[in-house]
């Protein structure tokens, strides 16, 4: 058929240039790669633009660092989602837990991600050098045993994350309790992904046809939580890996549920996640931590039920009992652009600071700090995403 | 803190402390176990670490896809220094710190 030749030349076009990237020689079976590629091409229909949303920013640094964009149709459009942990913290609760640090005899402790990012007053490592007892752990279990081998001072542990790592923070509030340890506690801000993709649902500035689910985080929840994104928004929802192929496969499998106008939620990711989640994780969750009222994300504003704050019963080990909190809201710098760059409304090097001011040795916003950051990611790999720039 | 890091179950601790050492390209580390179920894994089961808790069994194929995959994200090294850094259930002794030697033999790593 002469027309749909004519409308399929661009992007195999594209597609033909894309293939000749030294990077793609590089991932491990350049021949399915292509493939999938070129079934994405076919199925996309020409005459739409698709705007799927990767959830998690583990997939936004391998869709940067493997230049995934460039073999994807132009009309097949990805948004950054908000599974970044320090990017949707707001600046106010960095204060806080600052606030906290600088008590007397007091320790604390935190991720590296978390170490550069910027509060009102210079990011915990700043403040480190000021003087301040802050330390890096891997493990929150690093913090309690800090805690243990310093038991003239009290230790806190600033607790980020999806329900990827609230697990282990829930487990280590539970041997703090079970050993008696009380010169430690949890400044949790652990929050949750699901009513983060609800909100993003019912903004009204977000157009969206379908999710690539979060990996690691669906190891912990299951796909079952996702199920009320297909049945009661209609959009296709699909658990990703991490490699190039998972990533492209996902797409593929969105783009054949829209096709034939389905929306379900599949697994790809079916070797590492299992359909119902790690029982035993979501049990330690539960018996440790329970749900907030409501928390404020960083570009998302308030969600109702989002966030995990310790529980009753682990209230001698929850720092937002045991210190005074400012909890003073804080506005991001005026010039920074993260909240739309979070929402997905802008892409990185849209905002106006992207990569003058705000860089990463210098970074002015936390999307600019992590790895998991789509400011980060596109300022590490620009070369490999030209084609995206506006 | 979102890394997902394969390691190889090499030893469980002897005690009840929901501790197994394992080996990651080498470096071996104790993590804890609690996340897994009973009898879920033994030795040579491989595992995906987060934070120092082994969250899935996984497949050998897997596990060195995933050290591949670490590799190609360029985030191999932050993977081994995490793991290097997991001292929480290391001899407290090193610390001079009789007192948590003490806890320590008496179950409490």
């Amino acid at each position: 058929m002469p027309f749909a030749q004519e409308t399929l030349r661009r992007p195999f076009d594209k597609l033909r240039v894309t293939l000749r990237m030294k990077y793609v020689d590089e991932f491990r079976d350049p021949q399915l790669i292509k493939n999938v590629s070129r079934e994405i091409v076919r199925l996309a229909d020409p005459d739409r633009h698709y705007r799927i949303m990767e959830v998690c920013g583990g997939h936004t640094h391998a869709i940067y660092r493997h230049g995934l964009k460039q073999l994807l149709p132009e009309n097949v459009e990805l948004i950054h989602g908000p599974g970044c942990p320090v990017c949707v913290l707001p600046m106010g609760r960095i204060d806080d837990g600052l606030a906290i640090a600088e008590q007397r005899n007091v320790v604390m402790t935190a991720f590296g991600d978390m170490m550069r990012v910027p509060g009102t007053r210079g990011t915990p490592l700043e403040l480190k050098a000021r003087g301040v007892d802050i330390r890096m752990v891997y493990s929150p279990l690093d913090a309690l045993r800090i805690a243990q081998t310093t038991p003239e001072k009290h230790v806190f542990f600033f607790a980020i994350g999806f329900e990827t790592t609230a697990p282990s923070t829930a487990l280590t509030l539970a041997r703090a309790k079970a050993l008696g340890i009380r010169n430690f506690s949890v400044f949790s801000n652990h929050v949750t992904i699901v009513p983060a993709i609800r909100a993003i649902l019912d903004s009204p500035d977000m157009r969206l046809d379908a999710f690539v689910g979060p990996g690691h985080v669906s190891t912990v929840t299951g796909c079952r939580p996702y199920e009320f994104i297909a049945r009661d928004y209609g959009k296709p929802v699909v658990i990703s890996g991490f490699e190039p192929l998972d990533i492209l496969e996902s797409i593929l499998m969105i783009l054949r549920q829209l096709r034939v106008k389905e929306s379900r939620v599949e697994n790809q990711y079916r070797r590492i996640v299992p359909w119902e989640g790690n029982l035993p994780a979501l049990r330690a969750i539960g018996e440790a931590f329970e749900l907030r009222p409501y928390f404020e994300w960083r570009g998302l504003g308030f969600i109702s039920q989002s966030a995990l704050r310790v529980s009753g019963a682990y209230a001698a080990w929850d720092s937002e009992v045991q210190f005074e909190v400012p909890g003073v809201r804080v506005t991001d710098p005026k010039a920074a652009q993260c909240g739309e760059v979070l929402k997905g409304v802008l892409k990185p090097p849209q905002c106006k600071l992207f990569g003058k001011e705000c860089n990463p040795e210098h970074p002015v916003g936390a999307l600019m700090v992590s790895s998991e950051g789509a400011c980060a990611a596109y300022y590490r790999y620009v070369h490999l995403n030209e084609s995206v720039t506006v | 803190m979102c890394l997902a890091i394969p390691g190889r179950i090499v030893e469980f601790a002897s005690d009840q402390t929901a501790l197994a050492k394992v080996d990651v390209a080498g470096v071996k580390r104790n993590v804890n176990i609690s996340l897994l179920e009973d009898g879920e894994i033994g030795i040579g089961d491989w595992v995906l670490i987060h934070v120092g808790f082994a969250m899935s069994k996984i497949e050998e194929a897997q596990a060195r896809d995933q050290l591949r995959m670490l590799s190609a994200l360029g985030e191999d090294q932050m993977a081994m220094e995490e793991i290097r850094g997991y001292n929480f259930a290391e001899n407290a002794l090193r610390s001079g710190d009789a007192s948590t030697a003490l806890r320590q033999a008496q179950g409490d790593t």
